[in-house]
C-alpha cells in the first residue's frame, strides 16, 4: 500500500494541482501518528462496528446453524473494499481525500465491518458442538468467497475506471 | 449504553489495528501480509479466552458484547486479508496468497480454540 509522502515530490512537479493543506502541515510525520488520520479511522470504524452489530442482531449465531450474519458481513466487506481500493489507487496518489477516504471508508470502516475473530469463534464453536463439516465448509467458504469477494470488487473498479477514461 | 461501548470500543480495535499494521510494516518489510496474519490470530485468541470466560465462568455476556464484538471485531479484519490474498494473487506469488488464506484462516481457529481450552480448564 501506498503510504503519503509528499515530501519526495519537486514544487513545481504537478504545479497544475492544489496543494494539499495536511500535507503541508504534517511533512515528515507518518501517518499512523497524525491525530487526523487516527481520528478518520475511529470514526470509520464507529460506523463499520455499528454495521457489523446490526446485522449480528438480525441474524445471530446459535452455535449450530450456518452463521449468516458474519458470512454476509465478511464477503460484503471484501467486495467493497477491493472496489475502494482498486477505484482510489487507479484516481491518483494517496493524498488528500483520497487519503482521507481509504483511511475512514478502507481501513476504519470495511475493516471494523468485517471479522476474523468471530469467524474464527463460530468455527470454533461449530467444532465444540460436533458440526465439524459445517465447521470446515464454513471456514473455507468464507475463505475462498472472501478472495473471490475482494477480487471481484477490484475488476469492477478497474473497469469502472477504464470506461470513464475511454468516454 | 452497552451499544455505545460496543461502538467506542469497535472503533478503538480499528485504531489500535491501524497502528500495529503501520509499525510492523515499518519494522519489516515483507511481501507476505504478516502484520493483518498477526494481528487476526491475536485478536482470534483474545476474543476465545472472552468467549471463554462467559461460557465457562458464567461471567455476563456484555463483556463478550463490548470487547469481543466491539473491540475484537474492530481489531481483526476479512476484508483486508482477503485483498492481500488477492494481491499476493496478482504478483503471482501464488504458495504465499495459499498460505495467506488458509494459514491466517487455520492459525486463527487455533489461536481461538486455544483461548476457549485455556479458559475452560482455568
Amino acid at each position: 500500500m501506498v503510504t503519503g509522502n509528499d515530501g519526495d515530490d519537486a514544487p513545481d512537479s504537478h504545479a497544475e494541482l492544489p496543494t494539499d493543506p495536511d500535507a503541508v502541515a504534517v511533512l515528515g510525520r507518518p501517518l499512523h501518528l497524525q491525530p487526523s488520520a487516527l481520528l478518520w479511522v475511529f470514526c470509520g470504524g464507529v460506523l463499520g462496528t455499528s454495521l457489523r452489530y446490526a446485522v449480528e442482531g438480525l441474524l445471530p449465531h446459535d452455535g449450530s446453524a450456518w452463521p449468516w450474519g458474519t458470512f454476509t458481513v465478511n464477503l460484503v466487506g471484501a467486495v467493497v473494499l477491493g472496489s475502494l481500493l482498486e477505484g482510489l489507487a487507479r484516481s491518483g496518489h494517496d493524498t488528500g481525500w483520497r487519503q482521507r477516504a481509504r483511511l475512514f471508508a478502507g481501513t476504519g470502516f470495511c475493516g471494523a465491518f468485517t471479522t476474523y475473530s468471530t469467524l474464527a469463534l463460530e468455527i470454533s464453536l461449530l467444532g465444540k458442538g460436533s458440526h465439524f463439516g459445517m465447521a470446515v465448509g464454513y471456514g473455507l467458504a468464507s475463505v475462498i468467497g472472501g478472495t473471490i469477494a475482494a477480487w471481484l470488487g477490484i475488476v469492477l473498479a478497474a473497469d469502472i475506471h477504464r470506461r470513464r477514461v475511454l468516454s | 449504553m452497552i451499544t455505545v461501548l460496543t461502538l467506542a470500543a469497535g472503533a478503538a480495535g480499528a485504531v489500535a489495528r491501524f497502528l500495529v499494521d503501520a509499525e510492523v510494516k515499518r519494522r519489516w518489510s515483507t511481501l507476505f501480509p504478516w502484520a493483518t496474519f498477526g494481528i487476526n490470530v491475536t485478536g482470534s485468541l483474545l476474543l476465545g479466552v472472552l468467549a471463554g470466560v462467559v461460557l465457562f465462568h458464567d461471567q455476563p455476556s456484555a463483556w463478550q458484547t463490548v470487547l469481543g464484538t466491539g473491540f475484537c471485531g474492530g481489531y481483526t479484519t476479512f476484508s483486508t486479508a482477503s485483498f492481500e490474498t488477492v494481491r499476493l494473487i496478482q504478483q503471482k506469488a501464488h504458495g504465499r496468497a495459499l498460505l495467506n488464506a488458509l494459514g491466517s484462516l487455520v492459525a486463527s481457529v487455533a489461536a481461538c480454540a486455544c483461548g476457549l481450552a485455556l479458559v475452560w480448564t482455568l
